[in-house]
């Protein structure tokens, strides 16, 4: 009854969809004020429906009803009740009602809240969400049904993948998901604004809070994803320029971009058919993303079913769209007038720059992903990796990190670089100093000793645009910048340092036997079996010490699940504010040995401070221009009232 | 304008300095590809015509039931990859794989050294129960079906 119900409202949903954009499409004419009066009620009630449908699967989770075939195919009734939960959105069926469900709801918002734009274009927008959302309901309810039951029940599930039981995906792919989703709205804002060719200040003001909130939970969705990926997959490594790491880094790389042009378009008025190619980019690299993950034509953990029709259906979804969206905007882009000009040097000029870095950065990602893809074409097969991306990525991350450290002190429109001569030389003295000191002080190679070297210089750099004014009038937003700009500073120190400073120890020890590594000495006190809910597992007991100072306990394990049977190595991490210890146990390797991993990793941990911090940095900026917008709004109304109030 | 350009042509300017950026990625990437991309072996390629010892390249293949050896380090193993034509010894230091079992598939990222054994820096196994490397694809069909076996958990059946 359940799975009907969900069903019935994704069906509703869907046709709520439809409506939204006939509607919104016809009431743009002449006498369509009555077709328009529905499209905004439309809007919101779809999101409901799918919400509501959403609802029916989580419920079918909980109850583990084996009558669903993705139930049985995906759960377990011994798991715990936060993995049943989560396992609803950990397979592809589940995961695409996820991602509609948060795209519909997005729409409902916007058709909610949004007051600014005018009406015709506002009518685009939710025409354009709703032709995108048809899209997706095809996709779910014709090839990916996730209510659909087995002919006859079965008696146990299949179990969740073990490696996906884990707290960091009760919150990873949602975290992605709404980012990827946000980036849909400012798809649906720019096309919307390209058919009613009402490119302004106002369609940015409108457009930049849902890109600075898809991109805060990109970022933070990347920063957990990749401490998931660097404790979970025993690796010790945080990122791997996996297929599926780089489809969610590409949506960020053009989001943070079109955050930088919208802001651009926001309070100057320039930057006007770049914004709205920007926004088309954007939601490209979401379902670029989407394709690649879901169409199981590149391998990886997430890859969840090889099924060719459905990668067939995401290419068709993603070439109308694409397609559909660039031809569009060939079509309309010269019509688009200039926006206001500025000087090369100037706060547009260093933020021109900075887009064009990113959009560099983007194609060489995108380029080394695909490119498997293509050769895969003339049946070569390839695999394209770190010696790849570290160094060309590196061309152009440079260049820009060098400008995002100063850029910010310019003013907008026209400036000279001899007015902040001044910081500039304090930034580099400080530059140099470090390169010098570090490359004095140990032999660390290129890239990380230029990470390391940039880092502190925009360390400092982030936090110059505070020079000469009061604290107190600084507004929210320029706080939110600096700190963000910081958090790239603290990440980028904290990869370079992984890379040049971690230390490694591989050996085989028996119980009471101990391997230094590092500063730090462990000994194996005990190796013990030990279980969970859904698994058994080997525990190795560690007495850890850092330079010599008092023992602390950690107990790495070796697991074995028994439904899908599986094993997994669990980590043990020891954190301490300069970095962290890594501990994984292996094997027996015979003679009562057991093979030990051990890395000291110093300041690994920024990373991930790091991310957060960028991710802090856009909450602060987000509620510093909501604020504005309030106060701009209540201002005008005030306005409109003073003057009704003259004319009666 | 400080540039003084003539305000018309500030529009050209920024399209062509984008350009030019672009396209220079563009070219870089093509030209970092072609010298940095891995390429992917089985067995039988690597023994008739063999990669320049110490270039990055990738073995796929199955791991040859009895051949896993360990070494006196207890950290350091030796191992035979086949595809049912050709062989090739491999060496690897470091904790095996979670899913690494003997007679079934693996990639193993790596180089040839001058003595024909691969050493490799990492291993590849099947990562869950519905997921196969995909250079595997192109085993025997034989040998495929015998890694679907494997690595495929099926439903369990409905009606028993």
């Amino acid at each position: 009854m359940i799975a009907e119900l969900g069903l019935a409202a994704l069906w509703l949903a869907a046709a709520l969809a439809a409506l939204q954009l006939v509607a919104g499409a016809l009431g743009q004419r002449e006498g369509g004020a009555e077709l328009a009066a529905i499209v905004r009620p439309a809007a919101i009630l779809q999101g409901f429906l799918a919400a509501f449908s959403f609802l029916m699967l989580l419920i079918l989770f909980a109850q583990t009803d084996l009558s669903v075939k993705l139930v049985a195919m995906n759960s377990h009734s011994e798991k715990p009740m936060i993995f049943k939960l989560s396992g609803a959105f950990g397979n592809h069926e589940g995961s695409m009602l996820l991602w509609i469900t948060v795209m519909a709801l997005a729409g409902a918002l916007i058709a909610a809240l949004e007051r600014r734009l005018p009406e015709k274009t506002m009518l685009a927008t939710l025409a354009a969400q709703a032709f995108v959302g048809i899209g997706f309901y095809a996709f779910l309810l014709l090839s990916s049904n996730p209510f659909e039951r087995l002919p006859v029940p079965a008696i146990e599930g299949n179990g969740l993948n073990p490696l996906l039981q884990d707290i960091g995906l009760v919150f990873h792919p949602p975290t992605l998901y709404i980012g990827y989703v946000g980036l849909s709205v400012a798809f649906s804002f720019a096309v919307g604004a390209l058919l009613t060719r009402q490119v302004t200040p106002d369609f940015a003001r409108a457009m930049r809070p849902w890109v600075l909130g898809a991109w805060i939970f990109l970022t933070l969705g990347i920063t957990a994803g990749s401490y998931w990926a660097y404790y979970e997959l025993g690796w010790g490594g945080w990122w791997f320029w996996d297929p599926v790491e780089n489809a969610s880094l590409m949506p960020w790389l053009a989001a943070t971009a079109l955050l930088h042009s919208a802001s651009v378009l926001a309070s100057r008025d320039a930057l006007r058919t770049w914004t709205i190619m920007l926004g088309v980019v954007a939601f490209s690299m979401s379902m670029v993303g989407t394709f690649l993950v879901r169409s199981g034509i590149l391998t990886s953990v997430h890859a969840f079913a090889v099924d060719p029709e459905r990668g067939t259906f995401i290419l068709g979804l993603l070439v109308i769209y694409i397609g559909g969206a660039l031809l569009l905007f060939a079509l309309r882009a010269g019509t688009v007038s200039e926006g206001e000009r500025f000087s090369l040097t100037s706060r547009e000029g260093a933020l021109v720059f900075n887009n064009v870095m990113l959009s560099a950065i983007l194609g060489i990602v995108l380029l080394g992903t695909l490119y498997p893809l293509l050769t895969e074409a003339f049946d070569v097969r390839v695999s394209v990796g770190p010696p790849y991306f570290n160094p060309v990525g590196a061309i152009f991350v440079v260049p820009m990190l060098l400008v995002m450290a100063v850029g910010p002190l310019l003013r907008w429109r026209k400036d000279s670089i001899t007015r902040i001569r001044l910081p500039i030389a304090i930034v580099g003295a400080v530059m140099i100093a470090a390169l010098i000191l570090v490359s004095l002080l140990s032999s660390v190679s290129i890239l990380p000793l230029l990470g390391l070297v940039l880092s502190i210089g925009l360390a400092i750099g982030s936090f110059l645009p505070i020079r000469g004014r009061k604290l107190r009038l600084l507004p929210i937003a320029t706080w939110g910048m600096m700190i963000a700009h910081f958090g790239i500073a603290v990440a980028l120190f904290g990869m370079a340092s992984e890379s040049a400073f971690s230390e490694e120890t591989l050996a085989a020890v028996e119980v009471g036997g101990s391997a230094d590594v590092g500063p730090w000495n462990v000994v194996l006190t005990e190796v013990r079996p030990t279980a969970g809910p859904n698994w058994t597992a080997l525990e190795g007991r560690m007495m850890v010490s850092y330079k010599g100072g008092t023992a602390k306990e950690i107990d790495p394990q070796s697991r074995n699940f028994w439904a899908p049977p599986q094993e997994t190595t669990e980590s043990a991490l020891v954190t301490r504010w300069n970095g962290q210890l890594y501990a994984v146990i292996g094997r027996q390797a015979g003679e009562g040995r057991w093979q030990l991993r051990l890395w000291w990793k110093p300041f690994v941990t920024f990373i991930w401070y790091g991310g957060m911090l960028v991710g802090l940095g856009g909450v602060l900026a987000l509620i510093g221009r909501l604020m504005a917008d309030l106060k701009r709004r209540s201002i005008k109304t005030r306005v409109a009232d003073r003057r009704t109030g003259t004319a009666t | 304008m400080t540039t003084g350009l003539k305000a018309k042509h500030q529009r050209l300017v920024l399209i062509v300095i984008a350009l030019v950026a672009l396209i220079g990625a563009g070219l870089l990437a093509a030209y970092a590809l072609r010298n940095q991309a891995s390429y992917f072996y089985v067995p039988a390629q690597m023994v008739s015509e063999p990669p320049a010892p110490g270039e990055a390249v990738r073995l796929g293949g199955m791991v040859q039931a009895g051949s896993l050896k360990t070494e006196a380090d207890g950290v350091t193993f030796g191992f035979v990859v086949g595809d049912g034509e050709a062989t090739v010894p491999v060496r690897f230091a470091g904790i095996l794989p979670d899913l690494f079992i003997e007679g079934s598939g693996v990639v193993a990222e790596g180089r040839l050294d001058s003595s024909g054994t691969f050493v490799a820096d990492n291993l590849l196994a099947k990562h869950d129960e519905n997921y196969i490397p995909r250079e595997l694809e192109d085993m025997t069909k034989q040998q495929a079906q015998q890694v679907v076996a494997e690595t495929t958990a099926s439903l369990p059946d409905p009606g028993a």
